[in-house]
């Protein structure tokens, strides 16, 4: 008996810092659960939102989904479970923080500030500021604006571009800031403000889910260079990330144009709108060489 | 010890308490001034809304206790109408739907006038505000003895003079401590006004935490500017009562 329980310890000594040897961090949480939780945006058409089941899905999903194959593969799991968690622009930094949600799909601008609280994989979009104005509002550059009323949403890079430029051109607009983006475009479809600044991405869903989409129009010069958008984990979980960023490598230059096609050039749930955004040759250039920085000038 | 390690998951945040005076990417000063300015501008609408509460709040509570029946019908449509729609809602109608409603050219001045957001909070606040204020200006002169409107009306004086000379004097004094928690509520319900553009603390600190990807800190410091906020009032507001009390009164 004796001999035994020593045997035991012994074993277990050997054994212990093996096992934590191969795994650490979130992959070590995820076998030893068993579960691996996304967290998804509500209505970030159509990145991650809810379809008319009330389930996520999205460009942001899929992607996510195949890092679960490859987290799964990686771990030889027979059966992994996935959990999906609905975040917010708040909550989804302290999520991912304390460990409640392990990878988030979403469209995230991947920049140096929140790369000191979390990691992004390879980016999966970019996006550049652009206005959304009214066909009859005629405007077709930056100077149509001067002395009117625009609005962009509160807390994004964007209001902090344009209260940028209005002071560098001294164009002496009114900027109001929406709370999100629906409040924002409400704000030029009800004539408060002339221009919306805004992602072009999120712009042209805004307009293809409006009630008269050829009343708006979106300017063709970017107000700001390409950002992209990145799928974060978490900070300081190398293994991790590293499966993460080999698999989404592996599936954006297999089948990156053909999932860019789903969601952006054919008709999408709930609705069956169709986004008619081109694949652009920057955006090609990205899904053929995958990078995870947050440098505009890197795509 | 090695089986709790596995178990709990460490928590990945980078805390730095120093962000208050690191400068905000609006180019007006420091994470600081940005959440001190939306300190400021929930103070000024928690009290200009506060004075349309109490203005309207006393002379529709005023009217509920009339004797007349169409002031008494009138009045209590008022409340029942501000007092049972969410504060959201009525933020959202004043603010989009009723300049659509009204004729052309009115609605575009209330569009374009300087600080819409700031006046519709106002104005949307006040009114929700009042109905609540109503009510307890009401309890306030209903709990009085039956005597003591009689005794005025006794003493030759008309119903005007009645009320305001006996009858809201006394009111008042009773439902002081009441209507200190209305203004308290009335203080956080401006945080609403953030869904309309306004940008007051909470806005603030939701801008901060998207700049600086340091929520904790925004949200911790916007919690302590309320509390604040609130023991300020609440200590004025009980030196208030004790100046204003009447020596062997209920309420007192």
């Amino acid at each position: 008996m004796r001999f035994l329980t020593l045997a035991l310890v012994a074993v277990a000594c050997v054994a212990a810092p093996a096992r934590s040897d191969e795994l650490t961090g979130t992959l070590k949480k995820i076998k030893e659960t068993g579960i691996i939780t996304l967290g998804y945006r509500e209505s970030s058409v159509p990145f991650s939102y809810l379809d008319d089941k009330q389930q996520p899905v999205g460009f942001a999903l899929d992607i996510c989904r195949k890092i679960v194959d490859a987290v799964k593969t990686e771990l030889k799991l027979e059966k992994l479970d996935v959990k999906l968690n609905p975040v917010t622009s708040a909550t989804r930094i302290p999520l991912l923080a304390n460990g409640t949600v392990d990878l988030e799909c979403g469209s995230t601008t991947n920049n140096l500030d929140r790369q000191k609280q979390v990691a992004y994989t390879n980016t999966h979009f970019l996006t550049a500021t652009r206005l959304v104005t009214k066909k009859s509002a005629n405007i077709k550059s930056l100077d149509d604006l001067k002395g009117k009323t625009i609005v962009s949403t509160a807390g994004t890079t964007n209001i902090k571009q344009m209260n940028e430029l209005n002071t560098a051109k001294k164009l002496g607009m009114t900027i109001l800031s929406g709370k999100d983006h629906a409040e924002s475009f409400l704000m030029v479809e009800t004539d408060r403000a002339v221009a919306f600044a805004m992602d072009d991405i999120l712009l042209a869903s805004l307009v293809a889910s409006s009630k008269d989409p050829a009343a708006f129009e979106i300017s063709k010069d970017a107000l700001s260079p390409a950002e992209p958008y990145g799928i974060m984990l978490p900070k300081n979980d190398p293994a991790f990330k590293k499966v993460a960023d080999e698999a989404t490598a592996a599936f954006y230059k297999s089948d990156g144009p053909a999932l860019f096609k789903k969601w952006f050039q054919q008709p999408i749930p709930p609705k069956g709108l169709n986004l008619n955004f081109a694949l652009s040759p920057q955006l090609e250039k990205m899904l053929s060489s995958p990078k995870d920085s947050p440098d505009p000038a890197a795509y | 010890m090695e089986d709790r390690k596995r178990r709990g998951h460490p928590m990945k945040y980078n805390w730095n308490w120093g962000v208050f005076w690191e400068a905000s990417p609006e180019g007006t000063g420091t994470y600081g001034e940005l959440l001190i300015a939306g300190l400021g501008w929930t103070i000024v609408t928690a009290l200009c809304a506060w004075i349309l509460a109490l203005a309207i709040g006393t002379t529709v509570g005023v009217m509920r206790t009339l004797p007349s029946k169409w002031a008494n019908i009138l009045a209590a449509c008022w409340v029942e109408l501000f007092r049972n729609i969410p504060i959201l809602v009525q933020l959202f109608v004043w603010f989009y739907v009723v300049p659509e409603l009204l004729p052309k050219a009115w609605g575009t001045a209330i569009k374009q006038m300087p600080n819409a957001a700031f006046v519709t909070a106002v104005v949307g606040l006040g009114f929700a505000t009042s109905a609540r204020v109503a009510e307890q200006v009401r309890a306030g002169i209903q709990s009085l003895p039956a005597g003591q409107a009689m005794a005025a009306s006794a003493l030759g004086l008309t119903l005007p003079q009645a009320y305001r000379h006996v009858l809201l004097p006394r009111a008042f004094r009773v439902v002081l401590p009441p209507l200190t928690s209305e203004f308290l509520n009335l203080i956080k319900n401006t945080s609403v006004g953030l869904t309309i553009g306004l940008l007051e603390l909470t806005a603030r600190a939701r801008s901060m935490q998207e700049y600086s990807a340091q929520v904790f800190e925004a949200f911790t410091a916007a919690t302590l500017l309320y509390l604040l906020l609130n023991v300020v009032v609440v200590s004025a507001v009980r030196a208030l009562e004790r100046r204003v009390a009447i020596p062997g009164q209920v309420g007192t």
